[in-house]
């Protein structure tokens, strides 16, 4: 009896998201991209000086980026450091984060504390801190500085992923897998890994980005033989005023955006297969 | 027809070999709380025989099998498996297989994947395993779903997967941690029915925990009653039915009509509210503690309900009570009692064909000597 007047009242679309809502997200959308939108266009621009709007298209400061040994030496140092420190930071902090997840009580949660620690305190402690130590150990200006550097500043983000994954992850699994023969480490290779194998992956993504992009450190640690593509990109402003850092710049943009989009796509398309938990 | 060929393919290798005696000597693990999980337990599982680990949440029989399997230390004692102490084995070297509750499937293998894992951790070659694998899931009716991954399949199939997995290696023995405590209730008389024919068929010792003691009865060879970290009584399901040694075992399995004696001199006739009942020497348990308390138990069945105190026959043991409720239980009713001055509660089961009674009818409820147990309270 009261059905047919309810029906009628029920809006014809139900969204569940105000109109001001939706206003806001937008704008914030645009707070983060809009200067990416800036830089790509500038990146073609044929003026020799920062100018907006570009007075005309060209490829010239791609032409400058690419054929200039310093700009692509910096880059090349930029890819050597965030492989090494992902793949070091990784190790490191799936292994503490596995490690956290068994313990419990007062000692873990302070350990898990003070890993954290190198994302609150300012950059620019830690980077004198490091590049105090640094010059006692002979370790400045080298590939090893670097990656041990970054390499402590990247730990949390791993740490931060794999505890994420290790959330749903059931330990009772490793009690199944030794009771069927499988030793600890083989239980974790077959069966632990796999299955948090997206926060390991995650973690190991943001790593090489937080290293890739990171420049107070690198600054102090840089020498006239080495020095990352952030560095560079801070000399071409404040030294030569290079306009080729539009174009470095958008290359960074969109190589950080494929880094991001892949795990995407590839997981996108395993989209058919089993989730790992119902 | 599947049958048949199921008992031949897994005859030949598994009925040479005998199942595994454990041994548990002084058992104890303390976590340094009140009192220890496992206080001091002494248990001998023979080769090949169905052990059911009962008892209430907490009563250290789950700490017991985790021990047994290596998943916590112990604080003291040994348990050894054929003789051999095992004590100090971690768990993927005892070569035990495990069920739990959870089944604990891997979920990003398929099934097959799942149930040859044991087999890949003891470098079997490709085609064994396969075929192993083929053969015991034949054996837990489960073929055809080689490629399925675990989520796909309902609880009851995700346990026969598990069940596949812990027994294709053939451990020494099985351990079951309350594997059925998620299905419901018509999957789980389904599965007892399976664990017991597989137990049949591949013959190795099974160690099983329970809270539920239908369950435990209907599967075990016997049954170890755990209570407090201790274990109550060990005996086959009728011993702890038929003759408890203490009130716990009493009271846990089946009901009763407890009668309280306190300490009481069992040689002649008993007092209890003013009645006098015969006791029969035999029924007396060998319990030590029977000395310092004791209690009489009836089972419902065992109770006879007559209108008035002629009607019972002499030398029965015999008692006033008021009817406070009747359940019809079909080929039965149970009554629901008021015993003596002090209203007691108890249960009588009689027959449905004979005699209706109401609520607040007044009785006279009594047995023979020989049907009642008296034991430690």
């Amino acid at each position: 009896m009261s059905s047919p007047a309810r029906t009628r009242r029920r809006p014809d679309t139900v969204d569940p998201i105000p109109w001001w809502l939706k206003v806001v997200g937008g704008l914030v959308i645009a707070f983060f991209i809009l200067p990416t939108l800036f830089v790509i266009p500038m990146s073609f621009s044929s003026a020799t000086t920062f100018q907006f709007p570009p007075p005309g298209f060209s490829w010239r400061l791609y032409e400058n980026f690419f054929t200039n040994p310093v700009w692509l030496d910096s880059l090349g140092n930029s890819f050597l450091v965030a492989s090494l420190t992902a793949v070091l930071a990784t190790t490191v902090g799936t292994a503490a984060a596995v490690a956290l997840s068994r313990l419990d009580g007062r000692a873990a949660r302070f350990v898990r504390t003070l890993l954290m620690v190198p994302i609150v305190s300012p950059a620019i402690v830690v980077a004198v801190a490091v590049y105090i130590s640094f010059l006692g150990w002979r370790l400045t200006g080298t590939v090893t500085g670097y990656v041990l550097a970054h390499t402590a500043i990247a730990v949390p983000y791993v740490l931060v992923s794999v505890t994420g994954a290790l959330g749903g992850f059931d330990q009772r699994l490793l009690k199944a897998s030794a009771s069927l023969g499988a030793s600890p480490l083989t239980s974790f290779v077959r069966v632990t890994l796999p299955l948090i194998s997206r926060g390991v992956l995650t973690g190991g993504i943001f790593a090489f980005i937080v290293s890739f992009d990171e420049v107070v450190i690198a600054l102090f640690l840089r020498s006239p033989l080495f020095q990352t593509m952030p560095v560079q990109m801070y000399n071409s402003v404040t030294v030569e005023i290079d306009p080729t850092i539009s174009a470095a710049s958008s290359l960074m943009v969109v190589a950080v955006t494929i880094i991001f989009i892949l795990p995407l796509l590839l997981r996108g398309r395993a989209g058919s297969r089993q989730e790992p938990r119902p | 027809m599947t049958r048949q060929t199921t008992v031949e393919v897994t005859g030949s290798p598994r009925e040479t070999k005998r199942g595994t005696e454990i041994r548990l000597e002084g058992v104890t693990k303390d976590y340094g709380l009140a009192a220890p999980a496992v206080d001091d337990i002494s248990l001998t599982i023979e080769p090949g025989e169905f052990m059911t680990l009962l008892g209430p949440s907490g009563s250290g029989k789950t700490t017991t099998l985790n021990l047994i399997a290596g998943f916590e230390t112990l604080t003291a004692g040994t348990i050894s498996l054929d003789g051999a102490d095992v004590s100090d084995v971690p768990p993927h070297r005892r070569n035990l297989g495990m069920l739990f509750q959870n089944y604990a499937l891997f979920p990003h293998m398929t099934i097959a994947q799942n149930v040859a894992y044991p087999l890949r951790q003891r470098k079997v070659g490709k085609q064994e395993i396969a075929r192993k694998v083929a053969e015991v899931l034949e054996l837990v009716q489960l073929t055809g779903r080689d490629d399925t991954h675990p989520s796909k399949l309902s609880g009851g199939q995700q346990q026969r997967v598990a069940l596949a997995r812990a027994i294709v290696f053939e451990p020494k023995a099985l351990l079951l941690d309350e594997p059925l405590g998620a299905l419901d209730r018509n999957l789980r008389s389904a599965l007892q029915t399976e664990i017991r024919r597989i137990h049949r068929e591949v013959g190795s010792t099974f160690v099983f925990v329970t809270h539920d003691q239908e369950e435990a009865m209907n599967l075990a060879d016997r049954i170890a009653l755990f209570n407090n970290g201790r274990i109550e009584q060990v005996g086959t399901p009728q011993q702890l039915y038929a003759e408890p040694e203490t009130l716990f075992t009493a009271r846990f399995l089946g009901d009763s009509n407890v009668f309280e004696l306190g300490q009481a001199d069992l040689g002649g006739a008993v007092a209890w509210e003013g009645e006098s009942w015969g006791v029969d020497p035999a029924t007396v348990a060998a319990h030590p503690g029977v000395g310092k308390g004791s209690a009489i138990v009836v089972r419902p069945e065992d109770v006879e309900v007559a209108a008035g105190r002629d009607a019972v026959p002499v030398g029965a043991n015999a008692v006033r009570a008021a009817v406070r409720d009747v359940e019809y239980m079909g080929s039965y009713r149970t009554l629901l009692l008021t015993i003596g001055d002090r209203g007691l509660f108890g249960r009588a089961r009689v027959s449905a064909l004979r005699g209706d009674y109401a609520i607040g009818d007044d009785v006279v409820v009594w047995w023979r000597p020989r049907a009642q147990r008296i034991v430690a309270a």
